[in-house]
């Protein structure tokens, strides 16, 4: 197991190397002049910001200390915004995009677990064939149609009956987060569904379902023992991948729903082409996925034993 | 013994004479047989066989796709989509970055009638000539002032009611000292004449010019005289007034219609109404489908190319070469998505102004293909010990002629449906990023970045939004119908569970 958690983090390692070393290259080889936005700079000042931003080094250098700086987790100045390094940007704002991609999981997985498990139960019934109708919705319909179609059922609302359900956008109570984070959620809990409704299907046919009612347990206590902790078992290894789809989906909710979150700094540093945001943020983004891919398949080893042997 | 092998005899010898005393009748008799006498003897056995003609791999899967009610609907859908954006533009012909800032943001409307008119042409007020009153005639005077001042006569408009200006022209009320005029939106009831708009203070002023914010609509006017001492009277005359939108002369002939002031045009319908900058949406969403398309297909099925190369190499000389390969794959496979989608995207988009469609295909391409190599090489390596290939190999097939003859027939399906899946895919990652602004950018258009455009004023006039993002979903949607039930129809094998 061990030997397991080991390569799985030295293989994301190299990843992330290899997203910083894109990164880097990458932004280098953009043209443009980062220190030239529209303003006109004399040449002390221009030296003195090159000097500041370590611009005036050659290129092989610059690399050595954008990784070095990386390892001690400092990702440098903003290129747009006075004095405010990216770390600060990444401290102030990821805990509000944290938070709504957990409550957007947890909304995902409790939805389309139950979901799934009640269409692969009640199969080929109406409830069944309305879930996959709207898993296939969800599947297909863009996060910011839903998000859009939210706001707009809100006010619609507000103004006919007269009562305020939630807030349309913004960010501050719980009341905010309600909607984002059940949109954001929505294209991963059809996939969950679609997931566990298969899973499951796979599990009501096995001996010991069979057994588990020859011996009279009760139907809800075989669904909720045998068949539903059996069931969830392939879905877990898919909340990794579920969790980078919701981080990147996050930044059409933070536009459209106007939050502080991290995305919506990403997005809007990407369009003033502000370097080392790009870099410090893909970089911090591309870490944190990759290890929380590895941290849920490393979870799953210590849930379900089979994987283990194999995997050792 | 003896006596039966003379029997044998015999009876050999009685069949020779008799097989020549036949020879000789059907010599004889030669000419009584003609040719058509004879037939083809038909083979009975087949008919008692209960057998359906038998099917190729295609005919099944077709026979199966067409059975699908779902997956056909699906297809049909998708075709309307692809013909809407590819030829809907040689029948709508508008120009869809035409931007006409006379109609900003007009809701879905079939053409509205328009007039044109010169802007710059002054209103001067009209004055009737009061009759002249003899000061001599006393009584004639008192009986002038006393006689009640009646209601306006012949209130009508003067020249074309516009958007621009609406010119109200009445007779002189002999008597009033002035009038006031009213407008309302809707019939003036129980006294309820709507906003004051101006105030006659001359009494033989008989026109009144209304430029308060006209809309292309019904108005009622009314107007109200005034007695000698400047109060209202009782008396009003309503008049329903259907004011058509103005345009200018230099508009006019941008439009190509005829630019002689006074001349009713109309203005070219809009049936999904326009954006902020006058733009017809219909005609945007044609061209911005082409773009959407255009990247989801195109991005696609080269994605698929470069897999089916990458995966077949791995899979068909296996050992290193497949190692390699297949760790490359992972290293892509791992890096998140979207992120280096957004990473390659601004890399890749060098120079300011340029549409980034380019760009979003590379990155698209660079970052999709891993699932379509696994594929292919799990197949291969499948495919690579049966014995059919092994047939072909031993009777000295060349690697070529193995991979193109045995293994793409073999998996032509699977790759068929891939590719209808990454479609989509690639649809709604195109519709992603030109959403948060990082795809298309203009003057090109997608459906993607006409939501992005329209979602500022998405409470005000959601039509805009609601356009595009209806046909991204349609579209997503028959793709991923269209890739079920070609996999249901392909491969019943793969087929979900029912």
């Amino acid at each position: 197991m061990l030997s397991y958690i080991l390569k799985r983090i030295f293989v994301g390692l190299i990843t992330v190397f290899t997203i910083a070393t894109l990164t880097f290259f990458g932004m280098h080889a953009v043209p443009g002049d980062p220190l030239l936005k529209g303003k006109v700079v004399n040449e002390v000042v221009r030296k003195n910001l090159e000097e500041k931003y370590g611009l005036d080094k050659p290129l092989f250098v610059q690399y050595g200390t954008f990784l070095t700086n990386m390892i001690k987790g400092d990702f440098g100045l903003s290129f747009t915004q006075q004095n405010r390094s990216v770390n600060d940007i990444i401290r102030e704002h990821f805990p509000i995009s944290a938070i709504l991609g957990a409550l957007a999981i947890i909304a995902a997985a409790i939805g389309g677990i139950i979901g799934g498990a009640i269409a692969a139960v009640k199969r080929n019934t109406m409830a069944d064939r309305s879930i996959m109708l709207l898993v296939i919705l969800f599947v297909s319909v863009p996060s910011f149609v839903f998000a859009a179609l939210g706001q707009v059922l809100i006010a619609e609302i507000k103004t006919r009956v007269g009562v305020e359900l939630l807030p349309v956008a913004g960010w501050g109570t719980f009341k905010h987060m309600i909607l984002p984070s059940l949109i954001l959620g929505l294209g991963t809990m059809a996939f969950l569904a679609r997931l566990m409704r298969s899973s499951m299907l796979e599990v009501v046919h096995q001996d010991y379902i069979r057994t588990a009612k020859a011996k009279g347990v009760s139907s809800l206590q075989i669904f909720f023992r045998h068949q539903l902790r059996n069931a969830v078992l392939p879905v877990i290894t898919f909340l990794g991948p579920a969790v980078a789809a919701i981080t990147t989906g996050g930044f059409v909710a933070e536009i459209v729903f106007a939050i502080p979150g991290l995305g919506r700094y990403f997005v809007q540093a990407v369009q003033q082409l502000d370097y080392t945001v790009i870099m410090g943020l893909t970089v911090f983004y591309g870490a944190y996925l990759v290890f929380v891919v590895i941290l849920v398949d490393v979870i799953y080893g210590f849930i379900d034993p089979r994987i283990r042997i194999a995997g050792a | 013994m003896d006596s039966l092998i003379h029997a044998f005899g015999l009876l050999a010898l009685d069949m020779e004479v008799s097989m020549q005393e036949e020879k000789e009748r059907v010599l004889t008799t030669q000419n009584e047989f003609s040719q058509d006498l004879f037939q083809k003897q038909v083979k009975s056995v087949q008919e008692n066989l209960i057998v359906r003609p038998s099917l190729s791999y295609w005919q099944d899967a077709l026979r199966r796709f067409a059975a699908n009610k779902q997956s056909l609907f699906a297809f049909y859908l998708t075709n309307i989509l692809i013909l809407f954006s590819f030829l809907g533009p040689f029948i709508w012909t508008r120009n869809p970055s035409h931007q006409d800032l006379n109609s900003p943001s007009m809701s879905p409307n079939m053409g509205k009638p328009a007039v044109v008119v010169d802007e710059l042409a002054p209103v001067i007020p009209l004055f009737a000539e009061i009759p002249v009153i003899s000061t001599t005639d006393e009584t004639s005077d008192l009986v002038t002032e006393e006689k009640a001042i009646g209601s306006v006569q012949n209130f009508k408009v003067i020249g074309f009611p516009t958007t621009q200006n609406v010119v109200l022209g009445w007779d002189y009320v002999p008597g009033a000292s002035g009038y006031v005029i009213y407008r309302n939106e809707v019939k003036p009831e129980d006294g309820a004449l709507g906003i004051p708009l101006g105030d006659v203070m001359e009494g033989n002023q008989i026109s009144f010019e209304d430029a308060q914010s006209l809309e292309a609509r019904d108005y009622f006017y009314a107007i109200v005289p005034k007695d000698a001492d400047g109060m209202e009277t009782t008396h009003n005359t309503v008049l329903k007034v259907q004011v058509m939108t103005a345009i200018s002369v230099d508009s006019a002939k941008s439009l190509g219609v005829s630019s002689e002031i006074g001349t009713h045009v109309r203005l070219s319908s809009s049936p999904l109404g326009t954006d902020s900058l006058g733009r017809d949406i219909l005609a945007r969403l044609m061209s911005g489908g082409k773009v959407s398309l255009f990247i989801g297909i195109f991005a696609a099925v080269l994605s698929i190319i470069f897999g089916i190369i990458l995966g077949g190499i791995a899979g068909f000389f296996g050992g290193l070469v497949d190692d390699m390969v297949m760790r490359f794959t992972d290293l892509i496979s791992g890096l998140p998505f979207l992120l280096c989608m957004i990473l390659l995207k601004v890399i890749l988009n060098v120079g300011p102004g340029e549409s980034g469609i380019t760009a979003l295909l590379i990155s698209l391409v660079i970052l999709s293909w891993t699932g379509t190599a696994r594929l292919v090489r799990g197949q291969i390596l499948q495919l690579r010990n049966s014995e059919f290939i092994q047939a072909a190999r031993m009777m000295g097939a060349k690697p070529g002629y193995l991979i193109v003859r045995h293994m793409l027939p073999n998996l032509i399906g699977v790759i068929l449906v891939t590719l209808t899946f990454q479609i989509p895919s690639a649809i709604f990652t195109e519709a992603f990023l030109s959403f948060i602004g990082l795809g298309v950018a203009s003057p090109a258009t997608s459906w993607g970045s006409m939501c992005n455009e329209a979602i500022q004023s998405l409470l005000t006039r959601p039509y805009e939004f609601f356009a595009p993002a209806v046909v991204i979903s349609l579209t997503v949607l028959s793709f991923n119908l269209l890739g079920d039930g070609l996999r249901d129809a392909l491969d019943p094998k793969l087929r979900s569970n029912e």
